[in-house]
């Protein structure tokens, strides 16, 4: 059978376009507030800090940080193809690059958190 | 024999202008760059958290204002258009079949659309909002 590293990328888009569509409309609400000048709660140093200190914290954070990046970098190189730009070798290396230098500065921020 | 064989002309960049079905499918796949945009943005926004309360604070400072409004306002638009595309295709990428029977995609939708109600309350309760 012929490999291929298909079914990896795509299973990170399907996970990761589930877990925006439950959870990136309420999180873009939060930072609407903010940039209303109504910051919630959560978004003070003191209250995110503790969120992102506590091993939960760190897990959910990193996975919907992640997971969003590798969904919209696998979309975006099909994106990239349909609207006519016919270099798919060269977009998906750096549509995956950008998202994977992504997770690796999330996992170490929040480890010196 | 045919010396001149009929040659589809399709445009590499303007294709999907021909039909609103190839639209309807264009205005899903763009909703990645506004999402995508987000989640560089949280990338930001947990690197500057690490960084201390001075940072922290310089970063959301930056995020007020009305062009940080209309960011936002576009990624949360695009952000609930994905949501709604998302669960409004659940029935066919994961069919649940009761004996002979699928299971009407109705409760498949609505079941999603539930969940998304409770986890939007939790994560604004959680925040402080509600």
């Amino acid at each position: 059978m012929a490999k291929s590293n298909k079914p990896i990328f795509w299973s990170l888009f399907a996970a990761g376009g589930t877990l925006a569509a439950f959870l990136a409309p309420v999180l873009a609400l939060l930072f609407l507030m903010l940039s209303l000048g109504h910051a919630p709660d959560l978004l003070s140093y003191a209250k995110l800090h503790a969120f992102a200190a506590h091993w939960f914290g760190k897990l959910f954070l990193l996975g919907v940080i992640t997971l969003f990046l590798w969904h919209a970098a696998h979309r975006l190189r099909v994106t990239f193809f349909d609207f006519g730009l016919r270099k798919d070798s060269l977009v998906a290396i750096v549509v995956y690059l950008v998202a994977g230098i992504g997770t690796i500065v999330t996992a170490l921020a929040l480890l010196r958190i | 024999m045919s010396r001149k064989p009929f040659v589809r002309e399709v445009s590499k960049t303007g294709w999907y202008l021909k039909h609103p079905r190839y639209m309807r499918y264009m205005s899903r796949e763009v909703t990645c760059i506004p999402i995508g945009a987000f989640a560089l943005l949280l990338v930001c926004a947990v690197e500057r958290l690490s960084q201390g309360q001075q940072a922290w604070d310089a970063f959301t400072a930056a995020l007020k204002g009305p062009w940080s409004f209309l960011g936002m306002a576009v990624i949360l638009a695009f952000a609930t258009y994905n949501a709604t595309n998302w669960f409004n295709v659940t029935p066919k990428a994961m069919p649940v079949q009761t004996g002979e029977e699928f299971l009407d995609g109705k409760y498949i939708v609505g079941a999603h659309y539930a969940v998304w109600a409770v986890a939007t309350l939790v994560v604004l309760f959680f925040a402080g909002v509600l």
